[in-house]
């Protein structure tokens, strides 16, 4: 119970701090529209649904890089990250904390752009839409912990798309294929596969990054 | 009790501590001098736990819950008020009645009035008068000071004076600082570096 008061907590505290500095969330919400739009008049008519899938994908993974970009800069400010690392929880408390306020984010402008996609390109099933959230969950995860390692460097912005996209491609190809493939439902046990593996060994592994 | 000898530190090729021995009992008070450059904050990195030395021995006889270690920088968010700040920490550290004693910080440090407002709208005496709440919150056992004078005018270094007096043979206390001299009537013993 301790430790998930201390994940609430933290989640609270980034909430909070989003909804004081709008930071992160109208620059996320602004990129994946004007990227759905643009896509919508760059490509023709006949491109088909794998097509308007693709570049549904490249929106949320972008959108998702510009949330983790900025995720662990209120920490950096000050050199909060010390403080929290000093106190007494599981510091994979801070790393939960910092996935689910992520998650919240990217939650909140797909709300606006999958409404946006169907008006734009193609209707969504239960399937395509379970994948997306599935991949919000597994890009996350790893991105918060790649995002603490990039933070710690010098070229953090440079840094964290390196990290970032390769672990994202398998995410990307789940997705995709839950929403085009006929066996669906396969692709969404790959991506619920993906997020476990990648969860447990981000939880794992955080306090080795914040350490020394 | 702090123990340590022989202790190395190296980022890389870069040796930025070199056979460091020291030793402070518990309930002593140590300051630490030295130039920029020196290694003062790197020690006391090490001392509060921040980092481990490259080589030599450190026996730090104190929890990392018991620690409280003031920084250069405040490790405080920004966009937060004092209030928020000082009750995610106390949640943090499980302090009991934790309300109470921010109350009771903030009207020690002068920031009662200004409780509610964001920490990037206090000066940078303010924001260290909290940082200095904030290392005293969990009423620690050891408490590693980096500086603490920096930016606080003379009615904050008169109160963090009164603090310290107060934790004297209380609380084990080290201290890095340019100004040793003030600090001389509460000292057990001194480190220079460089």
């Amino acid at each position: 119970m301790t430790y998930l008061a201390d994940v609430a907590a933290l989640t609270h505290k980034d909430l909070r701090i989003e909804l004081r500095g709008r930071d992160t969330l109208p620059a996320m919400l602004l990129f994946v529209l004007s990227t759905l739009v643009v896509f919508h008049f760059a490509i023709p008519d006949d491109a088909g649904d794998t097509a308007a899938y693709g570049l549904l994908w490249v929106a949320i993974v972008f959108t998702a890089l510009l949330g983790l970009a900025r995720a662990w800069v209120p920490e950096q400010e000050h050199g909060v990250l010390d403080g929290l690392v000093l106190a007494p929880c599981d510091r994979s408390a801070i790393w939960l904390g910092k996935t689910l306020a992520t998650l919240a984010f990217l939650l909140a402008a797909q709300a606006v752009a999958l409404p946006a996609f169907v008006l734009f390109f193609e209707p969504l099933d239960a399937t395509a839409v379970a994948g997306v959230l599935l991949a919000d969950l597994g890009i996350c995860a790893v991105g918060s912990l790649m995002s603490a390692m990039a933070a710690a460097g010098r070229a953090r912005e440079v840094l964290l798309p390196l990290l970032v996209l390769p672990l994202a491609i398998p995410l990307i190809v789940g997705g995709v294929g839950a929403a085009v493939s006929e066996d669906g439902e396969r692709f969404l046990l790959f991506l619920l596969l993906y997020d476990a593996v990648f969860a447990v060994l981000s939880w794992a592994s955080f306090e080795y990054v914040v350490t020394e | 009790m702090i123990r340590g000898r022989g202790l190395e530190k190296r980022y890389g090729r870069k040796r930025v501590l070199r056979g460091v021995d020291l030793a402070v009992p518990h309930g002593g008070f140590a300051v630490v001098t030295g130039p920029n450059g020196s290694g003062k904050t790197t020690l006391l990195r090490l001392l509060a736990g921040l980092a481990h030395p490259t080589r030599g021995d450190l026996l730090v006889d104190a929890d990392r819950s018991r620690i409280g270690y003031l920084a250069h920088e405040p490790l405080v968010y920004r966009e937060l008020t004092a209030v928020e700040n000082l009750d995610l920490f106390g949640r943090l550290y499980r302090i009991p009645e934790r309300r109470e004693r921010i109350g009771m910080l903030l009207g020690r440090f002068i920031l009662w009035e200004a409780r509610n407002d964001r920490v990037s709208t206090y000066s940078r005496g303010m924001t260290q008068r909290l940082a200095l709440c904030r290392t005293l919150l969990h009423d620690p056992d050891l408490l590693v000071l980096d500086e603490p004078y920096s930016a606080l005018d003379e009615e904050g270094a008169a109160l963090l004076d009164r603090e310290l007096e107060s934790l004297v043979g209380q609380r084990t206390v080290v201290v890095a600082t340019h100004d040793p001299d003030r600090l001389a009537r509460l000292q057990t013993g001194r480190l220079g570096l460089g």
